[in-house]
């Protein structure tokens, strides 16, 4: 076993396991449940071999452990099997069955491509690399991926098909989503930070403060976009002109709020972390020497705390692209619209055409927000 | 010259600091000595407003502390602190140049003055300048600690325990430089201790402090030849006092003509190491030179005389 990758190990076995399992679901129309296909009923087995055979392929370079590249390229071999092994099936099953017929991925295809992902990941963990070459690698996976839906290869399967008939509304779902995620957390931000600044320097409404916003984030999310109903229509009714700038009981407005509300307590308690950072006997001597708190703050606490700050920003942010989802249920639009209107609807690739963007979203933001918090991060030895 | 005139400290009416004036010369080093709870460094902080006195006032140069801002003040004092309190995402150059960048000073002006102090505390500018504290030991992140603190000239130095967290090997070496750096540069310097080994060695003046009151305020010798209460005479060590009066003495001030066997010793050696000396090689003499030039001998009856005539 020695030269091995553990991990390696463990994902050879798991995608040889996975292999067996329904690769793809052949539905008559979109409504009722598909049946399961395994991989080598796809197609005819000129198609399915190569892609069968890339995928062990990769599976087996997945084993040397001190081979971190050939790890990669183990990974992106199985990861081309996949996608070859999707496109061509759709398009195999799709001309045997009906008008109506839907096909999508299953538990095989999913399972598989966690398997070759978490390979990639580790294998590229072991290189440990910086910034840059960790910014890189997100583009050129977004890069990938983009070519890939956009050369029209996975037109076939049924979420793309449901895509196709709502364009138009799934371009203003992600607006509306960005808009509320990054929204939200720009407004925590802004009332954050002061808040945080405040607390750090003032004792009692750090007092006052902190159990307050400890009690917001006990809420159910649920619920919290329940309260915001009667809130809301109840301020749009008094206040004079609420409603024209679109404060209302239900819709984006109620959604943004409660967004808002969740994010202050991670904003304002990573704010006070990060301005502790800094050691007691530094901010003495900044004191000592004739600094002013605002100086001491700018150049001394901000400077040495920004990325625990910035950690609590990611908090948020990761938290915020998926608490938007329930927002759909209130009217304030999003992916969340799909997932719901697929639940009562029963149609699962509905559901994932939600589900799908609203993961990648948070994923591609936490690997850009790492990135932005190593790259904060103050040097205190000299680059050799 | 800073006068610190009836000065109080009072925490929820207890006396932290409880009437205290003391004058301080300029160009001196005045050592304050006290155990934990003493109100040294209560007295100290007063000096540049990290606290602020209940009453009293302190005037440096005649000019009373509170007539400025509580900021500009400290820009005037140096101010080095136990663990050095280096800003650890700072280059030792930026380090170095904080007071002067907060006093406005040009770039130029700064990086003439870092490498100016560099050079100061032997350590080579080229080599120092763009390293991050991290990267230094604890005696270097000490000395750059002190000349921080001295970047913009400032009119006094404070010190709170600089040498507290050194070993002893390098703690008596940072003594030696700053004792020598004081003499070149003729800076007026408080300084906090427990240890009054180090304010004996390092004051001009010293100044025993015991639960807020100022006991004994004077010259080493006059502080351990005739302590002002038991609680001093306590401090300056009991058996020990005619041995920490002859560490004040060099040779040179007990030379008489005449040769001895063995290695000379230098003319600035104290009378306390000169005996130590005569008792480890088993001799009633030992020859004093300067260099090559011999200078004279020290004998074993003078020292015991001086001894003597102090108690």
């Amino acid at each position: 076993m020695a030269g091995l990758s553990p991990p390696g190990v463990l994902f050879a076995v798991l995608g040889l396991a996975a292999i067996f399992a329904p690769f793809m679901t052949l539905a008559a129309n979109r409504i009722v449940a598909g049946e399961g296909r395994a991989l080598w009923t796809l197609a005819a087995p000129q198609i399915t071999g190569p892609g069968i055979a890339l995928m062990l392929l990769g599976l087996a370079l997945g084993l040397p452990a001190a081979r971190p590249f050939l790890r990669i390229a183990g990974a992106a071999l199985g990861l081309a099997g996949l996608v070859w092994l999707l496109v061509l099936g759709a398009s195999s099953l799709l001309a045997e069955a009906g008008d109506y017929a839907r096909v999508s991925p299953a538990a095989g295809f999913w399972f598989l491509l966690v398997v070759f992902a978490l390979m990639m990941a580790d294998a590229l963990s072991a290189l440990s690399p910086g910034p840059a070459a960790r910014a890189g690698l997100l583009v050129l996976v977004i890069a990938l991926v983009g070519a890939l839906l956009w050369s029209g290869a996975l037109s076939n399967l049924s979420i793309a098909q449901e895509f196709a008939s709502r364009k138009n509304a799934f371009y203003t779902a992600s607006l509306r989503h960005l808009g509320l995620a990054f929204g939200s957390l720009l407004a925590a931000a802004v009332i954050g930070l002061p808040l945080g600044v405040l607390s750090h320097r003032n004792a009692g409404l750090r007092r006052a403060l902190l159990p307050v916003l400890s009690f917001l984030q006990t809420i159910p999310s649920l619920a919290m976009f329940g309260i915001m109903i009667p809130v809301l229509s109840w301020l749009s009714g008094v206040i004079p002109g609420a409603r024209a700038i679109g404060i209302a009981g239900i819709g984006f407005a109620p959604a943004f709020l409660a967004l808002t509300l969740y994010s202050l307590l991670p904003v304002v308690a990573n704010v006070l972390a990060g301005l502790r950072t800094a050691p007691a006997a530094t901010l003495e001597a900044a004191r000592g020497m004739g600094m002013t708190w605002r100086q001491r703050l700018t150049r001394v606490e901000l400077p040495l705390g920004l990325p625990v700050v910035l950690s609590g920003l990611r908090i948020v942010l990761v938290q915020n692209i998926g608490l938007a989802v329930i927002a759909g249920l209130i009217g304030g639009g999003g992916y969340g619209t799909f997932v719901f209107q697929g639940l009562n609807q029963t149609a699962g690739d509905l559901i994932l055409l939600g589900a799908l963007p609203t993961v990648a979203l948070a994923l591609v933001s936490a690997i850009a927000m790492d990135i932005l918090v190593e790259l904060t991060t103050p040097r205190t030895e000299r680059e050799e | 010259m800073i006068e610190i005139d009836e000065i109080t400290k009072l925490y929820e009416g207890t006396a932290a600091v409880d009437h205290v004036s003391m004058t301080v010369e300029t160009g001196t080093i005045t050592v304050i000595v006290g155990t934990s709870g003493s109100g040294k460094t209560t007295l100290l902080r007063m000096i540049n407003r990290l606290i602020e006195p209940s009453s009293g006032e302190v005037r440096i140069n005649g000019e009373a502390t509170s007539a400025l801002a509580k900021h500009e003040l400290r820009r005037r004092i140096g101010y080095v602190i136990q663990g050095d309190g280096l800003f650890p995402h700072y280059t030792i150059a930026g380090n170095i140049g904080a007071v002067p960048k907060l006093l406005g000073w040009t770039k130029d002006k700064t990086r003439a003055r870092v490498d100016e102090l560099l050079d100061l505390f032997s350590m080579e500018p080229a080599q120092f300048r763009d390293r991050y504290p991290a990267e230094l030991s604890g005696g270097q992140q000490q000395r750059v600690g002190v000349a921080r603190a001295l970047a913009s000239r400032p009119d006094l130095l404070l010190m709170d325990e600089p040498f507290g967290a050194l070993d002893p090997i390098i703690r008596a070496r940072a003594q030696a430089d700053l004792r020598h750096i004081q003499r070149q540069l003729g800076s007026t310097i408080v300084l906090v201790t427990h240890d009054m080994e180090e304010a004996i060695h390092l004051g001009d003046r010293v100044a025993v402090m015991d639960g807020g009151k100022l006991l004994q305020h004077g010259t080493p010798a006059e502080i351990i030849a005739a302590p002002a209460t038991d609680f001093v005479a306590q401090m300056v060590g009991g058996v020990d006092r005619p041995l920490r009066l002859l560490s004040l003495i060099p040779v040179s001030e007990a030379l008489e003509d005449g040769t001895a066997d063995g290695e000379p010793i230098a003319p600035d050696t104290s009378l306390r190491d000169a005996l130590s000396l005569c008792l480890w090689r088993g001799v009633e003499a030992l020859p004093v030179a300067d260099g090559d030039t011999p200078l004279g001998r020290v004998t074993l009856a003078t020292i015991r005389a001086r001894a003597a005539e102090l108690a």
